[in-house]
């Protein structure tokens, strides 16, 4: 970088003036920052500082702004030059913000101040500006897999959208479970009486539109490249395979009834007249509007019990753990295809909580109104007698061990499961659970592998790295970020919708797939610009790999929460950048430290981290460097300054992009630079995680467990480590943590690797 | 076992109690029970009184006390999520079970309202000599007198006052028109029966 030119900015305004000694840190730019142009402004995020810049960029050939001012978080659309790399020193939130304003404080926030422009000016030096990836490009057509409501949906939300759409499904016809259906749950107000199902209406529109091409009788048998460049091969059951292009995918693979053969106790199998949910669909659609009859003799039905919660909510361990939160409606709505044609039949649904959602309680109501009887109880057994069937249970509102002796059809409301493939982690799984002495996991794996054993099918085939479907996070249902991004999944430009990502009902299903295509589009139009999609947005950088230092060791491969990289012949990694989300875990993994990114790499957090002024052991002023988790972390440190939080002088703070990214390097050149402690502030991790890069924060916390040996061998206390969940919430929490965290590091007293 | 979780009693209830339509549409989210100031007191909550109709166990419900107990505190009513009239159900079942003849004998509450409807009906106006005597002789002769003592003084200062008339025990004062009172009455119950029939 020859022609490389950095400019340092330093703003008075929001009290920086009153409270530092600007000209000082001017000081520091240009001499120990190194900055050929530095510059005070009084304001300089207001126009006219704002052209005060640009007139540099323009005319004084700056390529590298360091700007000494807020939060990198704060005006980020006046400091948003697209044309230099821009560093950003957080004086505002970082310093004055967080120190209280009397005399005794006055030398440590200059202090902090002065650390601050010394690292913004080192960071500036080492980045690049990106420059996006010239040859990016994207096909504008969707994949659908599934071609359930959920599906259908999808396909014709993207074709009204205008994009083309890729329709694959496996059966003979569109509609899946719901086009099994006699009719379905309410979705208009009054939400008063089963409804007809929207599959021939949906299908009929996919039919006739020019946009959307479907294969029926099909799966996708083969799945490569990256968004906007997806192949899939389609296999056809009569034994064509077709390639088609895609942007994007959509997973809407649905789900598949529990099975009842798990239920002896509960009567299936041993009386015609236990159904499951689905049976009864089959009976009601086969009645064709007349009475529905007994299955075992085509007698008059009288009585028919529900069985909520069968095989579900389970936790004896043997059956389904969870709610599938759609059943309660469904036999609401099934009891009404009694009660609707003769109220004189009585309905019993026998609950333990009955679960209602979205407009479901109006649905109840209506229920009730109709004299469908509802009682809280367990059923413990039901006992086939002829014709008739007897169903024990327990009344948990008048305990009372009691029966229904005369039920002529019980209905097994069984629940969903996800038909979500092939779970490419479930040795990994297995394998922690065993070290954390359960090893049901480990047999449970080693037995699916045995010879002859029914082995799951994919659903997807991905030729990925990784495995050849999206990970799953529990009881098989496919891993998104629940709270921020819940239809994203592991894989950048897959989205999965519908049951397959969590148990819901048509409605909830139909609105997933609607947001889901959403997602995909703008997966689709991300890649086409070369840039990240969630929740780096827009970023332009990717990794770039220094192949010569690669050991191939394949860290980056394996641990890329995203599985973007793939390998070659000669299993050096092969970086899909469009899969990418920029997390920078693959940098954070790298022993040999050849992956960076243009504005974020092992020098430019290294270089700032050097740049701080550690004073030597005798000054009492230890030095603690924060390295913080930018999504949520950063944002708690900046709010807790917001609401003037006061912490610890002492600390430096380096906001990175997860800590995934932590490369342990940084944490190597900390204390070996004199630095008394590491803080490392990132996101719960665990099945209720809250990593925006999902494995990050967890990855992070595997490899800090393993730092304990690093520092006895440099004769360091294990303390001088330390990891942290933070949420954004934490405004007050973190304050407390640093400052807890510096008693400690008092109690220990000074590290001795000061001054070498 | 008589149909039990059918909706045969749901229905008569439904037919013949007042206000016996809203039991359905009960819930069973316990408020009632957990607002109820008798709650300890009784043998049912309202909830398991709902839940004992859907269950179909109409002797049970029919001669319990529970409806008896309630004091029409509304608290129920106003708590209730699903706006069931509770207050006015209790009383519809009570009064029901008393139609029927198969209150529990011997309640308080079901004794007070019948000494008080029936001293009401026969004059029109209520003789409060009377009645309280009927209290205090309820149980037996000399537990009378007893509560007579007892209420010596709020007697004797309620005739000072002139509260209260002696007299009334053998001439008790009423409306002017007593046959067509009770005739007004006798009307009365032919429409409620015509309503809500007993059987």
């Amino acid at each position: 970088m020859a022609d490389q030119k950095v400019a340092a900015y330093i703003c008075q305004g929001c009290g920086l003036g009153d409270r530092l000694d600007t000209a000082a840190l001017a000081g520091v730019a240009k001499k120990e920052g190194k900055a050929a142009l530095v510059k005070e402004h009084e304001f300089l995020c207001n126009a006219d500082g704002v052209k005060m810049i640009r007139d540099d960029i323009a005319n004084e050939g700056v390529t590298h702004v360091m700007i000494g001012a807020c939060s990198r978080r704060a005006k980020t659309e006046a400091f948003g030059f697209t044309d230099v790399a821009v560093a950003r020193a957080n004086l505002r939130e970082g310093v004055i913000w967080t120190q209280p304003d009397n005399d005794e404080s006055r030398e440590t926030t200059q202090e902090m101040a002065e650390d601050y422009i010394r690292m913004g000016c080192a960071e500036a030096k080492k980045m690049m500006l990106p420059m996006g990836n010239p040859a990016a490009a994207t096909e504008r057509r969707l994949l659908v897999v599934g071609g359930g409501v959920s599906g259908m949906t999808a396909a014709l939300e993207a074709s009204r959208a205008g994009y083309q759409v890729v329709l694959v499904e496996k059966s003979g016809q569109l509609g899946g479970w719901a086009g099994k259906l006699h009719k379905r749950t309410p979705a208009k107000s009054p939400f008063q009486s089963p409804q007809d199902t929207p599959v021939a209406e949906m299908a009929a529109a996919i039919e006739a539109d020019a946009n959307i091409k479907v294969y029926l009788n099909a799966i996708t048998s083969k799945i490569q490249g990256a968004p906007g460049r997806f192949e899939a091969e389609i296999s056809v059951e009569s034994g064509v395979t077709v390639t088609e292009k895609a942007g994007a995918i959509v997973q809407a693979t649905g789900f598949s009834l529990y099975d009842a053969n798990n239920l002896p106790e509960l009567g299936y199998g041993k009386s015609a007249n236990v159904v499951d949910q689905a049976g009864l669909e089959t009976l009601a659609t086969a009645a064709k509007g007349s009475p529905i009859k007994r299955p075992s003799d085509g007698g008059e039905v009288r009585k028919v019990v529900f069985v909520q919660c069968a095989g579900q909510r389970d936790d004896s361990g043997k059956h389904l753990a969870y709610c599938s939160g759609s059943c309660c409606s469904t036999s609401v709505k099934q009891a009404m295809y009694f009660k609707d044609a003769n109220p004189d039949i009585d309905t019993v649904v026998i609950y333990t909580d009955l679960r209602m959602p979205g407009n479901g309680e109006d649905f109840y109501r209506s229920g009730q109104d109709k004299g469908v009887i509802f009682t809280k109880g367990k059923v413990s057994s039901v006992e086939a007698a002829g014709n008739q069937c007897k169903v024990n249970f327990h009344d948990l509102i008048l305990n009372d061990q009691t029966a229904i002796a005369n039920a002529d059809l019980v209905v097994l409301a069984t629940g969903q499961v996800p038909n979500s493939g092939v779970d490419i982690d479930s040795k990994l799984k297995a394998e922690i659970a065993a070290a954390a002495g359960d090893n049901s996991l480990l047999e449970a794996y080693n037995a699916s592998q045995a010879e002859g054993s029914v082995k799951p099918v994919s659903m997807l085939n991905l030729n990925y790295r990784q495995g050849p479907d999206v990970p799953q996070l529990k009881y098989g249902f496919t891993d998104s970020h629940f709270i921020c991004f819940p239809y994203e999944t592991r894989r950048t430009g897959i989205y999965s919708a519908g049951p397959v990502r969590r148990p819901m009902d048509m409605a909830q299903a139909m609105e997933d797939a609607t947001g889901a295509t959403m997602k995909a589009i703008q997966a689709i139009e991300n890649a086409g610009l070369g840039r990240a999609a969630h929740p780096r947005s827009g970023d332009l950088s990717y990794p770039i790999f220094r192949k010569e230092g690669c050991t191939q060791c394949k860290r980056c491969t394996v641990e890329c929460p995203f599985g973007a990289i793939d390998e070659d012949e000669q299993r050096f990694p092969v970086f899909n950048e469009s899969r990418c989300r920029r997390c920078g875990t693959c940098m954070g993994a790298c022993p040999v430290r050849v992956i960076s990114f243009e504005n974020y790499s092992v020098d430019t957090v290294g270089s700032q981290l050097k740049a701080v002024d550690v004073p030597d052991e005798f000054s009492e002023k230890p030095r603690v460097l924060i390295l913080a988790c930018e999504n949520d972390a950063y944002p708690a440190l900046d709010m807790a300054a917001m609401n003037r939080n006061v912490y610890s002088a002492f600390v430096r703070v380096i906001p990175v992009r997860c800590l995934g990214s932590v490369n342990t390097i940084w944490i190597n050149d900390a204390l070996s630079n004199g630095y008394d402690g590491v803080m490392m502030l990132g996101c719960k991790h665990g099945d209720d995680y809250q990593c925006h890069f999902v494995k990050g924060s967890e990855l992070a916390g595997i490899r800090m467990s393993k730092i304990g040996d690093t520092l006895k061998q440099m004769g360091l206390e294990e303390e001088r480590v330390a990891t942290f969940e933070v949420a954004i919430t934490d405004i007050e929490r973190v304050p407390q943590l640093i400052n807890d965290y510096m008693a400690k590091i008092q109690e220990i007293g000074m590290s001795p690797m000061k001054g070498f | 076992m008589s149909e039990n979780y059918s909706n045969s009693f749901l229905r008569e209830v439904e037919e013949r109690v007042e206000e016996g339509h809203w039991v359905k549409m009960c819930m069973q989210c316990g408020v009632c029970a957990g607002s109820c100031p008798f709650g300890p007191h009784w043998a049912h909550p309202p909830q398991e009184i709902f839940m004992m109709i859907r269950a179909g166990k109409r002797e049970e419900v029919l001669t319990s006390d529970s409806m008896w107990m309630c004091t029409s505190c509304y608290n129920c009513v106003v708590r209730c999520p699903r706006k069931l009239p509770i207050t006015h159900i209790m009383h519809g079942l009570a009064n029901y079970a008393h139609r029927l003849g198969i209150a529990p004998k011997g309640q308080p509450t079901e004794h007070f309202a019948t000494l008080f409807w029936n001293n009401l009906a026969e004059t029109g106006r209520v003789n409060e000599l009377k009645l309280s005597l009927g209290i205090y002789f309820r149980d037996g002769f000399s537990q009378g007198i007893k509560n007579a003592m007892a209420m010596q003084s709020v007697g004797l200062g309620m005739l000072k006052a002139k509260r209260l008339n002696p007299f009334e025990l053998f001439a008790p004062h009423g409306v002017k028109d007593k046959s067509g009172f009770h005739a007004m009455l006798k009307k009365a119950r032919e429409i409620e029966d015509r309503r809500k029939p007993i059987a």
